[in-house]
């Protein structure tokens, strides 16, 4: 929405139409969307430490590397992919439909290699002998646990792709305004913030010890 | 067009963005480094959560762009959002109950 256009609403206080937080409906829905969102993904998560507390021998298996390596270079590309985010933005407020196009089609490809690092990081699990519901090593909630929150997560990613994909292809094609740009980015920031408690809690709190 | 340049000093610029990005990278390293030299498990948590927050608030702030949006926006978004969160908290005693169950039996 643009600006003068939020003023004006903002003006008419008693003729309907106001618009308190000064963005536009699809941001301020996307915003609520990402707080449920975000309220889910506590959710499990702390179902994920309710369980891991209540457990005397839960597994820590992890090692450096591969496990911990390849989680860190997916961190890496995930929050990259952030900041070739912003720049699109950037560009599509600019009205510069190329450059943003480019630019997301960067942040699709970061997405693509998280995703790509993470179902490898999965096999070489799963060879281990890893399933939702048992594992070689200790409490069999283990698997639940982590193909729960790094599924649900990866399944954000992999929407996210294919939703940045439409954004890029409506844009390019100037079906889609900056607005649009800018809500796919919010959706895009909020999968890399999950990242950022799923890392630590998932990886780096079960490093193999000694 | 005056409306739009009054807006502009707001917007932030690509180096802000990238020293974000840098600041991002360099708190996962520490996380890393933490995970490393094996802490001890109580106080790694609490690191480790520190630094996570730390890490949410920046990307929300600059990368989600909170810090330049209107402050009833923010209010109307982050508390609630964060008290519910709190609530969840509420299982906890009962995940201790069930550990300290397990020890005694």
């Amino acid at each position: 929405m643009s600006e003068a256009r939020v003023e004006k609403l903002s003006g008419s206080l008693w003729n309907g139409g106001v618009s308190p937080f000064g963005v536009g409906d699809k941001k301020l829905g996307m915003w609520l969307f990402i707080v449920s969102d975000s309220l889910t993904f506590t959710a499990i998560l702390i179902g994920y430490s309710y369980v891991r507390v209540a457990s005397d021998n839960w597994p820590m298996p992890f090692t450096i590397y591969p496990s911990i390596a390849f989680a860190s270079v997916m961190t890496f590309c995930l929050l990259s992919s952030s900041v070739t985010m912003v720049m699109a933005v950037a560009a599509a407020k600019k009205g510069n439909h190329a450059s943003a196009v480019r630019w997301i089609l960067a942040t699709m490809a970061g997405g693509t290699a998280f995703i790509v690092l993470h179902l490898y990081e999965w096999m070489h699990l799963i060879e281990e002998g890893v399933t939702p519901f048992k594992n070689p090593w200790g409490d069999p909630l283990f698997g639940g646990t982590f193909f729960t929150i790094t599924g649900l997560h990866m399944f954000h990613v992999t929407s996210g792709v294919i939703y940045l994909g439409v954004v890029a292809a409506g844009f390019g094609r100037k079906k889609f305004n900056d607005e649009d740009v800018e809500v796919s980015g919010l959706y895009w920031h909020f999968v890399d913030l999950v990242w950022m408690f799923v890392f630590p809690l998932i990886y780096l709190l079960s490093v193999k010890m000694g | 067009m005056a409306n739009a340049a009054a807006h502009t000093h707001h917007e932030p610029t690509t180096r802000l963005f990238l020293w974000v990005w840098v600041g991002l990278l360099g708190l996962t390293g520490v996380e890393v480094y933490l995970a490393y030299i094996h802490l001890n498990l109580h106080l790694m948590v609490i690191l480790l959560m520190v630094l996570s927050i730390v890490k949410a608030a920046m990307i929300m702030a600059y990368f989600m762009h909170l810090r330049f949006e209107r402050m009833n926006l923010v209010l109307t978004l982050i508390p609630a959002m964060i008290i519910v969160m709190c609530l969840m908290f509420i299982v906890f005693p009962d995940s201790f109950r069930l550990l300290n169950m397990r020890t005694f039996h």
